[in-house]
């Protein structure tokens, strides 16, 4: 079996190393000979996937048949393992993590590989590119990570099993939507480099490469909030994120993809901003490949990295080729990027998007500063040093807070320039709207919920949390206000309900409307995050029949106890929660010992409303009285991130569906006419 | 039997104490949630002190009671901290501090962000002072009051 799957991934490494080099050779030459080398190359890539899946596929094989044989499922699986999870030892350790991602991008070429007609001559450059990337990541697993190597020594009885953090269902779609994320990116590079490499004429590439963007976008969020919900459910801390250096290694290129998508809108309309959107997407795939170099360099310390290994000396030197074959190609074509537009007012689309895109590089720049400041110190002063939550909180809320308000300007902004009469019309209602609401949280009564009863002035996180609401209704209100002006419309000459002509306006222009959309999942987010300001605990050892305090809630310890099963024993306590005197729930936090990995691990007990999360951790046991100690945690909105994320998810699915109605999109035009309204 | 006076000057003084004494008790609590989410558990789980729920950490319980007793000594929060530094290593602190090299931390995302908007600045000047280059067979653009009109007659007719 490991034969198989060592002699799969050699394989892979030649077809996708023909692929690269002859459809490179058939780029280069020109002719009717060519056109034939270019499709070999082309069923090569397509053949790389067969061949990957295979190698992933033997590995899975192993895991379920508990071939313990093969190392790395010696080390990543046991024998009592749930089904379930077998699969999840494919990406739970280095060598197979890496397997995942070459199948991914393997699945990526694939499905480019057979839209070839849309644009074969565009595609055949892409497909070279992603070819070229495959390379990299077979060669990693021929030579430096292979994952079929065997067990040194006697045959192992059982293995060392599944690190019991990933024993959670989550985990199952977790790393795989996380990945579709990082590896999708190199897609959008792919045709963008291509596209300079060709000097390709209009911007047909950049409609193919947004496309491909907001889809690998929207995994990409997917994948960075089910991390921070498995986070938040699993490890016990009562938060769902911690500035770990992994966790800001997916939000980097989340930030700069982000950036992409809307100053690429600028590219569209206005043929402006071609040099920087395509450095945008250069350094997004730029940053997928650098978050994968530090989870598995050890160049930093993180609870998510793999163990250190040499591999990083492989990812620093696919960096510095990937960052000079992008300056190669831009110096070279640099003439092909020059923007075709002037900016007229600096109350404009256009202005809107350069603040935007430059708030969001600030944060990215923050979490990359802020993740390599310990080792620049160490360089430096000799000594590592810490920076945690408080540094990138105090430097990224105030970023956060001018982005918010952004987004609720940026998109009533006319393209060109924008009247102040427009501004005090479309802007006038929503403001007052935010400030009603902002004195309303401030001087309704604080028993009403967490968040009421705010008193600013006393601590700069009320504040925040107050400028992050203010704000977010602001975006809600003008989001509405569009929705609302654009269905009158529609309803005035089409007689429909106003729900019925919002509807039908967001079909006749679903990428602007279903970007609307995420707007407003993202405000939703963007609350769930200021109610941590309120967020409150408490610790106490817990004897049948005593009481803890928080909040509005009181906690009573009906029981605990113990069970054992092949896989984990584990203690648990169950505690009755009341209310106002009523007993609303039951919850039963626990906490597990992992028999082959000889690990523990918690799960939390949440009791998740609108208003807070009641979240309960079992701590362990007081050895002397052998009575659990309970942590609660009351941590109000948390449930807003997880429903604003749904929002996103859905505004992004609405802008993915094709327009009732094309949109028009602007070629190589010197002069146009100019727009009223909005426009997206 | 006290006089009237003297017993409220003793309710009025023990209310103040108990008020002093509560304001203070309160004080150190806050403090100690305070310094406690600045210090970060060495027992190698990477989280905050007061955050810390590995099971059976020895070492965040340790921790937590050296915070409460150096909070009880009545030292500064300054001098709490560096008594952490000088005892587990300066990875201690959740965050750089404002001092020496690692004031470097803290000014550069500002430093960048002023420099950002510096280049939009520039951008937007250097764009607005482009000339615009018309096609021989282009409209010359409406500006001024005939740009407002048309933009008028516009908004009348979308009603947006």
């Amino acid at each position: 079996m490991s034969l198989i799957g060592s002699f799969a991934l050699l394989l892979a490494l030649a077809l996708s190393a023909y692929s690269f080099l002859a459809g490179f050779v058939a780029l280069v030459l020109d002719g009717s000979s060519s056109d034939r080398l270019g499709e070999t190359a082309r069923r090569a890539g397509i053949a790389t996937f067969a061949v990957v899946a295979l190698a992933a596929g033997v590995l899975v094989t192993a895991a379920f048949q508990d071939n313990f044989s093969i190392e790395y499922i010696r080390q990543h699986s046991n024998r009592d393992l749930p089904i379930a999870y077998k699969f999840a030892v494919l990406w739970s350790g280095q060598e197979g993590s890496l397997l995942f991602w070459s199948l991914l991008l393997a699945a990526y070429g694939l499905v480019l590989r057979m839209r070839y007609k849309v644009d074969s001559r565009l595609f055949a450059y892409a497909s070279v590119i992603i070819s070229a990337v495959q390379v990299f990541f077979l060669l990693l697993l021929n030579f430096a990570a292979r994952p079929f190597v065997l067990s040194s020594g006697p045959l192992a009885a059982d293995g060392a099993g599944l690190n019991p953090l990933l024993q959670y269902p989550e985990m199952v779609i977790h790393p795989p939507m996380l990945y579709l994320g990082y590896v999708g990116f190199t897609v959008p590079f792919a045709f963008a480099l291509g596209a300079l490499a060709m000097k390709y004429p209009g911007e047909k590439w950049i409609h193919i490469t947004r496309r491909w963007t907001m889809v690998t976008w929207c995994f990409l969020t997917c994948g960075v909030f089910l991390g921070a919900h498995w986070a938040y459910r699993v490890l016990g801390w009562g938060g769902y994120w911690g500035w770990d250096p992994v966790e800001n290694a997916s939000l980097m290129p989340w930030l700069t993809g982000t950036a992409f998508l809307h100053s690429v809108m600028m590219q569209e309309k206005r043929g402006m901003l071609k040099t920087w959107n395509m450095w945008l997407i250069f350094s997004t795939f730029g940053l997928c490949i650098f978050g994968t170099f530090l989870t598995r360099s050890g160049v930093v310390s993180s609870v998510h990295a793999f163990a250190q290994s040499s591999i990083g000396d492989w990812f620093v030197s696919f960096l510095a080729i990937i960052f000079l074959v992008c300056l190669y190609f831009y110096v070279m074509n640099r003439s092909h990027l020059r923007s075709e537009h002037k900016l007229e007012s600096l109350v404009s689309r256009e202005s809107s998007f350069l603040f935007n895109n430059l708030l969001l590089l600030v944060a990215c720049f923050t979490v990359l500063w802020g993740t390599l400041f310990p080792v620049l110190s160490e360089w430096v002063q000799g000594h590592k040093i810490t920076v945690g939550p408080p540094f990138f909180n105090r430097v990224n809320i105030p970023v956060a807070l001018l982005l918010l308000l952004l987004t609720a300007v940026g998109p009533l902004l006319a393209w060109r320039r924008t009247s102040l009469e427009s501004i005090k019309r479309n802007f006038l209602w929503p403001s007052l709207g935010a400030l009603a609401i902002g004195l309303f949280l401030i001087v309704t009564p604080a028993n009403w919920g967490s968040v009421f009863g705010m008193k600013p002035w006393q601590d700069i996180s009320y504040l925040y949390s107050l400028m992050t609401i203010m704000l977010s209704a602001l975006v809600a209100f003008t989001v509405v206000s569009e929705f609302v002006r654009g269905g009158r419309v529609i309803r005035r000459h089409t007689g429909q309900s106003l729900l019925g002509s919002m509807v039908h306006l967001a079909h006749r222009n679903t990428r602007r409307y279903g970007g609307y959309i995420v707007h407003f999942g993202v405000i939703v987010v963007m609350i769930g995050f200021a109610g941590s300001a309120f967020n409150q605990d408490k610790e106490q050892e817990m004897g049948f029949g005593d009481k803890m305090n928080i909040g509005a809630y009181t906690l009573v310890c009906r029981s605990y106890t113990q069970e054992d099963n092949p896989n984990y024993g584990s203690e648990w306590a169950i505690m009755d929660v009341f209310k106002g005197g009523q007993q609303i729930a039951t919850l039963d936090p626990e906490r597990r010992f992992y028999k082959a990995s000889q690990q523990t691990s918690t799960k939390p007990a949440i009791r998740s409303t609108p208003n807070e999360d009641l979240y309960l951790v079992y701590e362990g046991q007081n050895e002397d009285t052998g009575r659990p100690i309970i942590k609660a945690h009351l941590n109000p909105l948390v449930m807003w991130i997880w429903v604003g994320v749904w929002i996103i998810i859905a505004g992004t699915v609405i802008a993915l569906v094709p327009s009732a109605v094309p949109v028009r999109v602007a070629a190589a035009v010197r002069v146009e006419a100019v727009p009223v309204g909005a426009g997206d | 039997m006290p006089s009237p006076n003297f017993s409220l000057k003793h309710v009025f003084g023990m209310a103040l104490l108990s008020l002093a004494l509560f304001a203070f008790l309160g004080a150190d609590e806050a403090r100690f949630e305070n310094l406690g989410h600045k210090l970060m558990c060495t027992c190698g789980c990477n989280q905050v002190l007061l955050e810390c729920n590995h099971v059976g950490c020895t070492v965040s319980g340790r921790m937590r009671d050296e915070l409460a007793g150096n909070l009880d000594r009545r030292d500064s929060d300054d001098l709490v901290l560096q008594a952490f530094v000088q005892k587990y290593g300066p990875t201690v602190l959740l965050a750089p501090t404002a001092a020496g090299f690692d004031r470097v931390a803290w000014v550069m995302p500002y430093l960048v962000l002023v420099l950002g908007l510096a280049t939009v600045a520039l951008i937007v000047r250097a764009w607005k002072k482009r000339p615009l280059i018309l096609p021989e067979d282009a409209v010359e653009p409406a500006t001024g009051a005939e740009l407002a009109r048309f933009r008028e007659q516009a908004r009348k007719d979308t009603d947006l």
